[in-house]
């Protein structure tokens, strides 16, 4: 293969595969440029940036759509964009919807409750677009620089826009503690992403996972590789390993005094290369670890939580949804790309299983337990979302208990989790849009001064307790529909662990009860305090909250099309 | 939909019809509480006349008494993708429940009028609820009982919640966590028996019993079509169709595999739905939110309470403990009968140390729905008796006429503590005294109710608890004469009741100028239960004729399998004529 022709394939992989695939992704950074640029203009700073906030999303959104409707993914055809970057699927497509709908509701959110005003509008809806490409690249990554590219791309502008309020010492505080603890995460993620790279060779995903595979053959074989290595030089991919295995131990022991000899290693050679069958699993699992610390810390999943509560606090409840929604879910379809990419190979796939699971577990029944004490509406919700993160990790674990298994049940386990996400998208849209108009009504965000409310706003309360108790997973709102089919998934995966992770969901089912109950409580059962003035919203917000909290109540009695929609989003997963 | 007297269109309006009604109220303007308060009373007389038009065939839809089997079914997909269906249908066992629902609903909502608080928000919840009992009674699909059965949970909590008294709140979301520790059990077990479950193994007889087909032609057409066969010959075909687990459970190996510590699936499936249902009932152990929340509702939402709510964990174990899971019932069949009368005793001695009036009703629930534990666990169709199940079919007989007879004695109880509750704002037993003098009418309405709930032969609490205990006999002496001796505690309690209450010479209590006559409303709600405590007590074959053909027939099934059961797994033999197996060995 020439040089021209390698520029050929490299045209017509970007310009005629890749670009035409990727334009929502492009129509966003068109109009987060248009945004910026239209005030260089004269007369430009009299466009209100909410319209180019809202145009570029819609448009994006409308790109985003499969054209044919929702039926023509079938048909869609799977493929890598940009020389192996990205992966287009069904899933991504899917993922890619949801996140720009979002995106609309989010623009249309900030706009409702006045928080991106006038002056500072293009700051902020660039900074929400920012992190939506982020978010994009995320759900779409297949190489270990994409994943590390999105998750910092998401993450930078959601530390901006933590302390988006200036002049909050609350806010600035959860900026920085989000930053600083983003900035820790990043840097451990990146040495892991280094140490699979380096071991493996590539960071491209499908590659990793097929030399995942020749690792372990070569691990078991080690020893007749080094005694009679002129017949493995005819399998391609262990001669790969081989080749690694002789430069790691070149760098490794530097007393190795001969480097050429691949094909005549000595005795001493005989020794290290068996020594580093041993340690190279220990390798591959540190990497592991450490990429998990990087998704952890966006999936807010414990022990890498800290920063979420302080955050919520903090941030305005806007951003909130901004966070425990689009970015969660987006970290979610990562965490699953990864565990299911790698998790092929059956050594790496129970460990994955057990990662994924202990991390489900804890996070699940920290997030619970820890929600009991707050008085802060965002706080006790961001100890919400780290529990609903733990359900929806037990989705993802089962998913990769099933990957190399059942691959029907597997589709069925990752619809479960995307059922869940798209159902929780309007619970947290719906809970933080009232937290929101709240703040704008009372000027509190505490839950004792959410009293009565019932006698003053029925409409919003009763969407409200609604979506409380859709967030327990009670019928027939749709939060039980998502559950019941995690619940599905754990069960269909079978095994003691998947069981143990069932009894555990259940569990904290009940458990969470106490503390939405205790909301739900305030809102319609305690007396209204005196001194508080008749509570105002105006009716573009209480018909936002409703609409928003309607499908709450509509998946739950008919989930079909949702559901079918999500099984289609798996068709590409093996 | 067709023609109103297609079961899909009636038996839908029935469960529906007050839940649009209930949306129709949200839109009522403020400040109409006697509107919104009729409209509610009118849709639950609407209700009730339905269900009772079935006896009938007043509007065109009949049940038929002498048919054992389900009638007036109908199935739809609901959620196709999950596989579950919009499944119902009526039979023996359900429908009485249903009349029984729908009649105590009406009173109740009748009961409702001194609410002033929040009237609409009331009549709102109030309906809602109405629509989960019904949809729980009628629904034949696992997933769409459960969504019934959870549906009450809300409206429940917010009826004892808001409308409740001083202790409302703690009484409330008591009450929330127990159902839902009882909900969460469940849907393990319904998850568990799913995943187990598959309709291919069922024959096509079998598949028609269960209404997955018309007829066996067409079951064999069935299993030509079913799509995933062909593209997956192993996939399981999975259902939530009660009837088809019923005919799993007991004609096949499907639910026998062995689980967890050794104990079979079915087992397990088993122990965590009677768990679940007897929080319901409640039974002892499980039974301490039951006073909390019987004292604290108000008097309408104690009648539900204590009226209907409490038969759904009664007919959760005769719908789908037993038919589905007959190996672990008939393992457990005696730990559930302990429990029953258990309860009994306990129920019993707690009432009997109560100072506050409508505490001392709540216990006597517990210690009446242990009659109908026990009644449906006697399961004496055993080797012993050459697999007779006629004891047995007295005792679930007994069982579900005991639930019928218990929700409208205890509804009456209720609602006869909330007549002077309203009156002397106050229910110490120790204050009352010399009602009959000045209000004589309710007194005597009142003592009548009593006497059904004690048991006094001639009245509707006596059949129910006569059947249970005889059949108790026949499965073991000892719990039978145990349960006899209850009759003993429960008249002690409820004379002694009477007598510091209604009887003596005159009240000293507090607000004794509020003692007026009972009022025509009052009457109106107590003599329909007056009356119907007496008819079901002297007639009792009318109740019977419906519920009896049904009961039998499983029963029948259930001794059945209890013999083929007995034949593959021989228990052990006794080492008593070893001559004899010596001779069996040569």
């Amino acid at each position: 293969m020439n040089f021209q022709s390698l520029v050929d394939l490299l045209v017509t992989d970007t310009l005629e595969t890749s670009l035409p695939r990727f334009r929502p992704e492009l129509l966003l950074c068109a109009s987060m440029v248009l945004m910026l640029l239209v005030r260089i203009v004269r007369g430009g700073e009299k466009v209100p940036s909410f319209l180019l906030a809202i145009l570029g999303s819609m448009a994006a959104l409308w790109s985003a759509l499969p054209g044919g409707g929702m039926s023509s993914w079938a048909e869609l055809e799977p493929c890598q964009l940009f020389t192996g970057m990205l992966v287009y699927d069904t899933l991504y497509a899917y993922t890619r919807v949801f996140l720009l709908t979002f995106l609309v509701l989010f623009v249309i959110l900030s706009r409702l409750t006045g928080i991106a005003d006038r002056d500072e509008g293009q700051d902020y809806y660039t900074l929400v677009f920012g992190a939506t490409l982020g978010m994009c690249l995320m759900a779409s990554a297949n190489h270990l620089i994409v994943v590390f590219l999105g998750i910092e791309m998401a993450s930078v502008p959601s530390y901006v826009l933590a302390g988006i309020i200036r002049g909050r010492r609350r806010s600035s505080e959860a900026s920085l503690k989000y930053a600083i603890y983003g900035a820790g995460t990043a840097g451990v993620m990146l040495y892991g992403i280094s140490l699979l790279a380096g071991v493996l060779g590539t960071a491209h995903l499908p590659t990793m996972a097929q030399r995942l595979g020749a690792q372990r053959l070569a691990a078991l074989e080690i020893s007749s590789v080094v005694e009679e290595p002129a017949q493995i030089t005819e399998v391609k991919v262990e001669a790969e390993e081989e080749q690694t295995a002789a430069k790691t131990e070149d760098s490794d022991a530097d007393d190795s005094g001969h480097p050429g000899t691949q094909g005549h290693p000595g005795a001493r050679g005989h020794e290290v290369a068996a020594s580093k069958a041993k340690l190279t699993p220990m390798v591959l699992a540190l990497g592991g670890l450490m990429l998990g610390v990087g998704l952890a810390f966006k999936l807010s999943a414990v022990p890498f939580h800290f920063w979420c509560p302080d955050v919520f606090e903090g941030a305005s409840a806007e951003v909130d949804a901004f966070l425990s929604v689009a970015s969660k879910t987006a970290a979610m379809v990562l965490l699953l790309r990864i565990g299911l990419g790698l998790g092929i190979q059956p050594e790496a796939n129970s460990f994955m299983v057990l990662l994924v699971g202990m991390a489900a577990v804890a996070t699940c029944t920290f997030g619970n337990l820890a929600a009991y004490g707050q008085t802060n509406i965002k706080r006790m919700l961001a100890y919400s979302t780290i529990a609903h993160a733990g359900y929806m990790m037990m989705a993802v674990a089962a998913a990769i208990a099933l990957v190399g298994k059942d691959p029907a049940q597997m589709r069925v386990a990752v619809q479960s989790l995307l059922l869940y996400a798209s159902i929780y998208f309007f619970m947290n849209l719906g809970a933080f849009s009232f937290v929101a108009f709240m703040r704008n009504a009372l000027g509190s965000e505490e839950i004792k001064d959410y009293a009565g409310l019932i006698r003053s706003c029925p409409w919003m309360t009763v969407a409200m307790v609604a979506i409380l108790f859709s967030l327990v997973g009670l019928p027939p709102l749709a939060g039980f529909i998502g559950k019941f089919r995690i619940f599905q998934a754990l069960f269909e995966a079978g095994g003691p662990w998947m069981m143990f992770l069932l009894v555990v969901a259940g569990l904290n089912t009940a458990i969470s009860l106490v503390y939405y109950l205790r909301v739900a409580k305030t809102l319609c059962m305690d007396p209204e305090p005196e001194n508080r003035g008749p509570v105002s919203l105006g009716f573009l917000p209480m018909a936002y909250t409703l609409l928003v909290s309607f499908p709450v109540l509509l998946f739950g009695i008919l989930p079909d099309w949702l559901a079918d929609w999500a099984y289609q989003a798996t068709a590409h997963l093996f | 939909m067709g023609s109103f007297n297609q079961p899909v269109a009636y038996l839908s309006l029935i469960v529906f019809l007050p839940v649009l009604t209930a949306l129709a109220l949200a839109f009522f303007p403020k400040g109409k509480d006697d509107a919104i308060k009729f409209t509610t009373l009118g849709v639950t007389i609407v209700v009730f006349l339905l269900t009772l038009g079935m006896l009938r065939d007043w509007f065109g839809l009949d049940f038929d008494k002498g048919q054992a089997a389900m009638q007036n079914i109908f199935a739809y997909g609901w959620i196709p993708s999950f596989g579950i269906q919009y499944f119902m249908g009526l039979d023996g066992i359900s429908f009485p429940l249903v009349v029984l629902t729908a009649f105590i609903c009406m009173l109740a909502m009748g009961a409702s009028w001194p609410i002033q608080k929040h009237v609409k928000a009331y009549c709102i919840l109030f309906l809602l609820l109405e629509t989960g009992m019904l949809g729980v009674f009628m629904a034949l699909d696992f997933f769409l009982f459960y969504v019934f059965w959870e549906v009450m949970l809300l409206p429940m909590y917010f009826l004892i919640g808001v409308w409740g008294g001083e202790r409302r709140e703690y009484a409330a979301i008591k009450f929330f966590l127990y159902t839902l520790v009882g909900s969460v059990l469940m849907l393990i077990a319904i998850l568990m028996l799913y995943f187990s479950s598959d309709l291919r193994e069922l024959d096509d007889a079998q598949l028609v019993a269960a209404h997955v087909v018309e007829n066996s032609q067409a079951g064999t057409a069935w299993r030509g079509q079913v799509p995933d066969l062909k593209a997956m010959p192993n996939r399981k075909q999975h259902t939530f169709n009660i009837l088809a687990l019923q005919q799993m459970g007991q004609h096949t190996d499907l639910f026998e595999g062995e689980m967890l510590f050794g104990k079979s699936l079915s087992w397990w499936a088993f122990v965590l739905l009677f768990i679940g249902f007897i929080i319901k009932v409640p039974s002892v152990p499980f039974h301490t939110w039951l006073p909390d929340a019987h004292v604290q509702a108000p008097t309408p939402i104690s009648m539900i309470l204590a009226g209907v709510l409490l038969k759904m964990g009664g007919y959760g174990i005769i719908r789908i403990c037993y038919p589905i899971c007959p190996s672990a019932g008939y393992e457990l069949a005696y730990v559930v009968c302990i429990v029953g009368v258990l309860s009994m005793v306990y129920g019993a001695f707690a009432a009997l140390a109560q100072k506050d009036f409508k505490r001392m009703v709540a216990y006597s629930s517990v210690s009446h729905m242990g009659y109908v534990v026990l009644g449906l666990g006697v399961w004496s169709a055993m080797a012993d008796t050459g697999y007779n199940p006629d004891y047995w079919k007295m005792g679930a007989n007994g069982a579900m006429y005991q639930m019928i007879a218990h929700g409208i004695s205890s509804a009456g109880m209720f609602f006869m503590v909330g007549v002077i509750y309203e009156r002397v704002h106050h229910r110490d037993l120790e204050q009352f005294g010399g009602l009959f003098a000045k209000m004589p009418v309710y007194s005597g309405l009142a003592v009548g109710i009593f006497f059904a709930g004690l048991g006094l032969p001639g009245l509707c609490g006596f059949i129910g608890e006569v059947l249970v205990v005889l059949s108790a006999w026949e499965y073991s002496r000892v719990l039978a004469v145990i349960s006899a001796g209850v009759v003993i505690l429960t008249a002690a309690y409820i004379l002694w009741a009477i007598q510091r209450v209604y009887l003596g010479s005159e009240y000293k209590g507090p607000h004794a100028e509020a003692l007026t006559p009972i009022t025509m409303r009052e009457l109106l709600i107590a003599s329909p239960l007056m009356v119907m405590a007496v008819v079901f007590g002297v007639y009792s074959k009318g109740l019977l004729d419906y519920m009896q053909p049904s009961i039998d027939q499983q029963v029948e099934q259930l001794a059945q399998w209890t013999r083929q059961y007995d034949q593959e797994h021989p228990p052990a033999q006794p080492l008593v004529d070893i001559e004899e197996q010596i001779a069996v060995l040569k």
